[in-house]
């Protein structure tokens, strides 16, 4: 059977199992744009191409498939570098096409002709160019084994006008074969059961998990090695909703805004397990102090992150689901009475230190925007997906929404990047049409791709979003009262649009509260108004987030409220 | 930790593009390249690249994965401190006037090395060994007057076992 390139790129996505994709056509991708019409695969016209790649990833984040989006050529593939970024930083898995100019004008400056995939080489897992349609769907194929597989992570196919157009015979590819990529998914047995014995022996363990115990779908497991070996849990902003929030053993987040007793319990903690976590700077403070009375065993599927930050006393490579599972058959054999019988000791402190400083606010005249993300907890029940854009507003949701599931705490975590939170929402909402989407947003950050309410109302999405406007870049704001003598230099965002009316321009519903009794009454109308909605708080302006460790000093030493 | 020289020798796809992968990963992540050398294998599908690098232990074990990584690269070896053969190879024109053509003359039949060019006031010189030899070859010739040289980076083979 003779196909042209566009149709082949169709019956290879249709044989990976897209059903939407989020995109931009421009003059590079009419040929594939004209082909996916003729599909039942959904496409999602955004307004940007950034937000083309973060709601793609907002959809592989609650999905856990891989995330397709389609940009054109030079500014549309330019446009989306920082949404490659943000899921390469995350490890999220999607497959970015993007159209190029024909092969006989590769190199000459053509118009909306830029080396993207030279640009993407540090921010994809991999990527390619397709050098002609014969390589075409094996190309395909591999970009969504290379996605999905080992540790995940976005990869970019740049297809060229004329490879668009080509014909040639299509026969359905078989496995995808590379000889150089087989990531180790089956855990050292002798390693895991060394780690038993050490859990054994241990008097203060503590597991820190990871974004890569959602990715491997292993909640589950981590959930039982924890209530089995009565080992409290604490996460990684990207771990958030691994392990229930609510669970008496969940100290909540770790690191910079982390919660006192999980950051004091590194500190004296004697073995920290580490699953599908990698360790950053935001996570570990100052390195050489973190940690420093344990012995540290550590679970990832990607070498690369085991060592690169901290000294690991038990490396484990392998999928973080599969290993649980085994941890869990080996633990089953022991004495679990014996190994929990004086956890008591342990579990106490990090309840005294629980007790000595909760997450707290003081609640003033103003709305302070603490008391918006707890009020929307309660109202959502906790049920919500809850996507972020990046800053305050961020780590407010991340402290104050205790997420029970995973999957349901969307937030660029590595690259920080602001706009992510809106596309991010709309991708979830696609993915799940009746779920609750809610954009908890700053209104710095809301402002990076508010356009992408005019994709809600095409598409009828009815995500919800929360913005806590202290106008002010809030985070950089807290740095610049904290360690800056509080020189707000170019912080002040003293002059945004009014909400409320940006709402109904784009045809959406807006709703404002100003004083803390309205705080309810607008998340309640909000979430009960079908379609689109922004919700404007006015909150308290120079609100901290608190606790906080300072760049560079050890993650044990807090500013607290 | 102390940084030590280490010579990576690595497989890789014989594609475009391959080669700015993995000296981008080096400049991206700060890694430090001494020399590189690059050329296809007998298998047109597979090119052999050889770095030197300096780095502590931790940090050569962090460059070695990371290379792991790349999908283009089938297989990396570290040469250090296992069994190897390894050379480097130069061209080095120096200044060659009647009364120190003698001296260089006996230099490289010292070195072994052999004259491929000569003309009127220079002679340029053909040489190949290890790192030392090449450094001690040019030391030697500096005073005499290097005019110019071109130099490979270090190649290295794995000695098969017996």
């Amino acid at each position: 059977m003779k196909l042209t390139g566009a149709q082949i790129l169709m019956k290879v996505l249709k044989e990976e199992g897209v059903d939407a994709i989020f995109g931009f056509p421009g003059g590079a991708t009419i040929d594939i744009h004209d082909k996916l019409e003729e599909t039942d695969i959904r496409h999602y016209l955004v307004r940007h191409e950034q937000a083309a790649v973060h709601a793609a990833d907002g959809y592989a984040r609650v999905t856990g498939k891989v995330g397709v989006c389609l940009v054109t050529s030079g500014p549309g593939a330019t446009n989306a570098v920082t949404g490659i970024a943000t899921a390469y930083l995350d490890s999220i898995p999607l497959v970015i096409i993007s159209g190029q100019v024909p092969t006989h004008l590769i190199g000459n400056d053509a118009f909306q002709e830029v080396d993207i995939v030279g640009i993407t080489r540090p921010c994809t897992k991999h990527n390619y160019l397709v050098p002609s349609v014969q390589d075409l769907a094996r190309i395909i194929k591999e970009a969504f084994h290379i996605a999905r597989s080992g540790r995940p992570g976005p990869v970019l196919v740049d297809i060229p006008k004329n490879v668009q157009q080509a014909m040639t015979d299509f026969k359905p590819e078989q496995k995808v074969k590379l000889k150089s990529y087989h990531p180790t998914y089956k855990p050292n047995i002798k390693q895991l059961r060394k780690m038993v014995e050490m859990i054994k022996a241990a008097k203060r363990p503590l597991i820190f998990a990871g974004g890569g115990v959602i990715l491997s779908n292993g909640s589950e497991q981590l959930t039982r090695l924890a209530r089995s070996t009565k080992i409290p849990v604490t996460m990684s902003l990207m771990g958030l909703g691994a392990f229930p929030g609510s669970d008496p053993l969940s100290l909540g987040m770790l690191g910079m805004h982390g919660t006192y007793r999980a950051n004091m319990s590194t500190g004296q903690c004697d073995l920290l397990i580490g699953i599908g976590v990698r360790f950053d700077d935001r996570v570990t403070g100052k390195t050489d102090a973190f940690a420093s009375q344990a012995k540290i065993i550590h679970i990832d599927i990607d070498p690369a992150s085991i060592r690169k930050n901290v000294p690991v006393s038990i490396p484990i490579v392998g999928d973080c689901k599969t290993s649980l599972e085994v941890l869990n058959r080996f633990l089953e054999e022991e004495d679990l009475e014996l190994l929990t019988n004086n956890r008591g000791l342990w579990l106490d402190l990090i309840d005294r230190w629980k007790q000595d400083h909760k997450l707290a606010y003081t609640q003033e005249e103003e709305i302070k925007p603490q008391f918006v993300v707890e009020k929307l907890y309660e109202l959502t029940k906790g049920k919500a997906i809850i996507t972020t854009e990046v800053g305050q507003n961020q780590m407010w949701a991340a402290q104050y929404y205790h997420f029970d599931r995973p999957g349901h705490f969307v937030t660029s975590g590595g690259l920080g990047t602001m706009g992510f939170g809106l596309p991010a929402a709309l991708g979830a909402q696609v993915a799940f049409p009746d779920a609750l989407v809610v954009d908890v947003a700053g209104d710095g950050s809301i402002q990076m791709n508010i356009q992408e309410m005019a994709t809600a109302l095409q598409y009828q999405l009815p995500v919800k979003v929360v913005i806590l406007n202290n106008c002010y870049l809030g985070m950089v704001r807290q740095w610049q009262e904290l360690f800056y003598d509080k020189r707000y230099a170019c912080t002040c965002m003293d002059h945004a649009p009014d909400f409320v009316k940006l709402a109904q321009a784009f045809g959406a519903v807006g709703l404002r509260a100003t004083r803390p009794e309205e705080v309810e009454p607008v998340l309640k109308q909000g979430l009960d108004t079908p379609g689109p909605v922004i919700m404007d708080f006015r909150v308290s302006k120079e609100e901290c987030v608190y606790p906080m460790v300072p760049a560079g000093a050890p993650i044990t030493e807090m500013l607290l409220v | 930790m102390a940084e030590e020289k280490h010579i990576l020798t690595m497989l890789v796809d014989n594609e475009p593009g391959v080669l700015s992968r993995i000296v981008g990963l080096f400049s991206g992540r700060g890694f430090n390249i001494e020399s590189l050398c690059v050329a296809e294998t007998i298998d047109p599908r597979a090119s052999r690249i050889t770095i030197v690098t300096k780095a502590n232990e931790t940090l050569v074990e962090q460059i070695e994965k990371q290379l792991r990584k790349l999908i283009n690269v089938i297989k990396l070896r570290d040469l250090t401190g296992s069994k190897s053969v390894q050379r480097e190879m130069a061209l080095i024109c120096v200044r060659a006037k009647p009364d120190n053509r003698d001296e260089i003359l006996r230099m490289v039949d010292i070195f072994r090395c052999k004259i491929v060019d000569v003309g009127p006031e220079y002679y340029i010189i053909e040489a190949t060994g290890t790192n030392e030899k090449m450094n001690a070859l040019i030391n030697l010739l500096k005073p005499i007057g290097i005019k110019k040289i071109a130099k490979t980076g270090t190649i290295a083979l794995f000695r098969e076992p017996n």
